[in-house]
């Protein structure tokens, strides 16, 4: 035991002494989530918008005003006429064009009753969110206007469960999980014991009476360690800077964590018995493990729209069945009952690539 | 201690060791003397269990470098060609590291490290990767023999250390023989061989000479003289074209020409060179070294073949 923790001990040291090292381990996590908290939202705010309002009446003043209060838009321009309308958007001073009628309020609540949004869709990602956005909000006026005078109406219902406001945090955190723990577990362990390899301290270490699974051990032991830290500052800063829940229980998002990190660590020391240098060890863990998880995984692309062979690769990626666990431990609160499955794949895998490298790991050169 | 019987090893259509077999006594300093590529790492990591050889066996204290490999690993020290220690770890750090990997403690063996530990104190804590090359390769004898190893196997501990150091290393591994260890060294410098017990030549894969230093020099039959002029290139072609000399080739500040013709003398020498329009030559009488008998052992192997 007493060389165990030797070793455990010298890695810690490696890991601490390299300036490198400490920056991915504990500056990633929060400069990713941050990134994509606030950079890559697609959530949009304060959107420019112009009126054309030739009605001026209580309605279509109330309709712009909840538009407006709502803090997705905000009013750029009122327009004299239509022919306005065509230059505000070409300068791309505004996002969205609302158009009202004549004798708004009169005709409101008639069924030929007609408001137009138009949107600049030379952004369409950005145009299509508006749009919901404020037919999501004309549909709510319409509904307060026809409680309150009991005009016939025409009936709008859109409605999100779990995230109304289609939260894009919801997404990431869980996101960022996969991909900081797959990155710090997988490619850090590969890169260390390939270290070894091309420093040649690996021949002095296989000539020792340490056994392969001593040297295996000793070499993800730290790196568990740190990658479940990772995962508890990204989860803390999911919670606390943007207000994710954690409805279901905090211990089984801790297991099954810890149970994805170990499928990460033994892809890791597979990726080290092949890899003889430390670039190879990289290229093929950025290559074969962070980008599928990033771009296969559901992550960023919804995997519904995937053609089938990528849907089909897609389930040999971890993250594929770890991320409907954080989502649905955090946002929807179901436990095991619903999530046993998704477990026992990532168990399974891990086995796998476990057996796999201890049978490939060599006790010679 | 150590017996390797007809071992050979290739990498793909490379012979990197032919059928070589020899012994090495206890208490003994045995050198692999060669130059890069004549197969003395592939050597070296056979006896250290890392590879596997084609052909043959070898055994260390009578164990069985294939069979018995996992025995074998807490009784021999081996010291890599590179320097193989962790450069970000301190000198007491890689210390402690390898003893504790070995199941044994800086204290149990200190008396055995001491006369070398005892100059490194001083930086102890600085990181191996900081240390000159002559510290870094104290270290790895350290860290080497922290487990108290029957044979040490040191592959090519002069590279990249300056001559002082390696003067004193040298001396270290006397002291050590002394003490009983059996150690095996290979290095490409002519000049460490004659510090061996004994030595064997190899070349391209197969021993071309093996004996003590003194007996193959002993061997070595015609006289050789050392020369030098202003113009050392024209030199070693006007001795080459000489009727009487066979060979010559850069020795140092000198070149060594080998002669056929006994009844040669230094005067001759210094007579056609000075014919031969050369300024401020010198020739004098040389003892045939190691490289001499090396050089001429490898022409005849290609002549013959």
């Amino acid at each position: 035991m007493r060389h165990f923790f030797a070793f455990i001990k010298k890695e810690f040291l490696h890991i601490l002494r390299d300036r490198r090292t400490l920056m991915i381990l504990f500056g990633m996590p929060v400069v990713q989530v941050l990134l994509f908290g606030f950079v890559l939202n697609n959530e949009i705010k304060n959107a420019a918008i112009a009126v054309y309002d030739p009605s001026k009446d209580e309605a279509s003043t109330a309709l712009v005003g909840k538009l407006v209060s709502s803090g997705y838009f905000r009013l750029a321009q009122n327009l004299k006429g239509p022919e306005e309308m065509e230059a505000a958007f070409r300068s791309g001073k505004i996002k969205m064009a609302v158009v009202f009628p004549n004798e708004f309020a009169k005709n409101a609540g008639q069924p030929d009753a007609r408001v137009q949004l138009i949107g600049d869709a030379s952004d369409p990602n950005a145009a299509v969110t508006l749009l919901n956005y404020a037919q999501a909000i004309v549909g709510d006026w319409q509904q307060e206007r026809a409680k309150a005078i009991g005009a016939p109406r025409l009936e709008i219902i859109t409605r999100m469960r779990y995230n109304p406001e289609q939260k894009a945090v919801f997404n990431f955190v869980p996101g960022v999980m996969t991909l900081i723990l797959m990155l710090v577990s997988a490619m850090m362990t590969s890169i260390t014991i390939a270290r070894e390899k091309e420093m040649g301290t690996m021949e002095v270490l296989l000539v020792s009476p340490l056994k392969p699974i001593h040297i295996i051990l000793g070499k993800t032991t730290p790196y568990l360690v740190l990658s479940f830290f990772n995962a508890l500052v990204v989860v803390l800063m999911g919670m606390l800077v943007f207000g994710m829940p954690l409805r279901g229980s905090a211990g089984l998002l801790a297991l099954s964590s810890v149970v994805y990190m170990f499928v990460a660590l033994s892809l890791g020391i597979f990726i080290s018995t092949r890899a003889q240098t430390q670039q190879a060890a990289m290229f093929m863990s950025a290559l074969g493990l962070l980008m599928p998880t990033m771009l296969l995984s559901g992550f960023i692309f919804p995997r519904e729209s995937m053609p089938l062979p990528l849907q089909v690769i897609g389930n040999a990626i971890p993250a594929t069945w770890f991320n409907p666990i954080i989502k649905g431990i955090m946002i929807k609160g179901v436990g095991l009952e619903v999530l046993w499955k998704n477990l026992l794949v990532l168990t399974g895998m891990g086995l796998v690539f476990l057996v796999l490298s201890l049978r490939n790991f060599k006790d010679r050169l | 201690m150590l017996s390797i019987s007809n071992i050979s090893k290739s990498y793909g259509a490379i012979k990197a060791l032919d059928d070589i077999s020899f012994e090495v006594a206890s208490g003994e300093i045995f050198g692999l003397i060669g130059p890069d590529g004549a197969g003395k790492t592939s050597m070296f990591r056979i006896l250290a269990t890392l590879l596997l050889p084609d052909q043959g066996a070898a055994k260390i204290a009578g164990l069985d470098v294939v069979r018995d490999y996992k025995a074998l690993r807490h009784r021999i020290g081996y010291m890599p060609g590179r320097f193989s220690l962790y450069q970000d770890l301190s000198v007491a750090e890689n210390l402690e590291f390898f003893a504790a990997v070995f199941g044994t403690s800086i204290e149990a063996n200190y008396q055995l490290i001491a006369p070398i530990y005892d100059q490194l104190k001083p930086f102890k804590d600085r990181r191996a990767g900081a240390l000159s090359g002559g510290m870094k390769q104290k270290l790895a004898l350290c860290c080497a023999l922290i487990h108290k190893p029957d044979l040490l196997l040191l592959d090519e501990p002069g590279t990249g250390v300056d001559p002082v150091s390696r003067k004193e290393f040298w001396d270290m591994l006397r002291d050590l023989r002394d003490g009983g260890l059996t150690i095996l060294v290979s290095t490409p410098y002519m000049d460490e061989a004659a510090l061996c017990d004994r030595v064997a030549l190899l070349q391209n894969g197969r021993i071309m000479a093996m004996d003590t230093p003194e007996k193959i020099t002993a061997a070595f039959s015609r006289p050789i003289f050392a020369a030098r002029s202003a113009d050392m290139y024209r030199l070693i072609q006007d001795l080459r074209a000489m009727p009487g000399v066979a060979d010559c080739y850069a020795f140092g500040e000198f070149a060594h020409a080998v002669l056929d013709d006994r009844s040669l003398k230094s005067s001759d020498l210094l007579q056609y060179l000075q014919e031969c329009g050369h300024t401020e030559v010198q020739v004098k009488n040389a003892e045939a070294n190691i490289e001499d008998c090396f050089i001429e052992l490898m022409k005849k192997e290609t002549t013959h073949g």
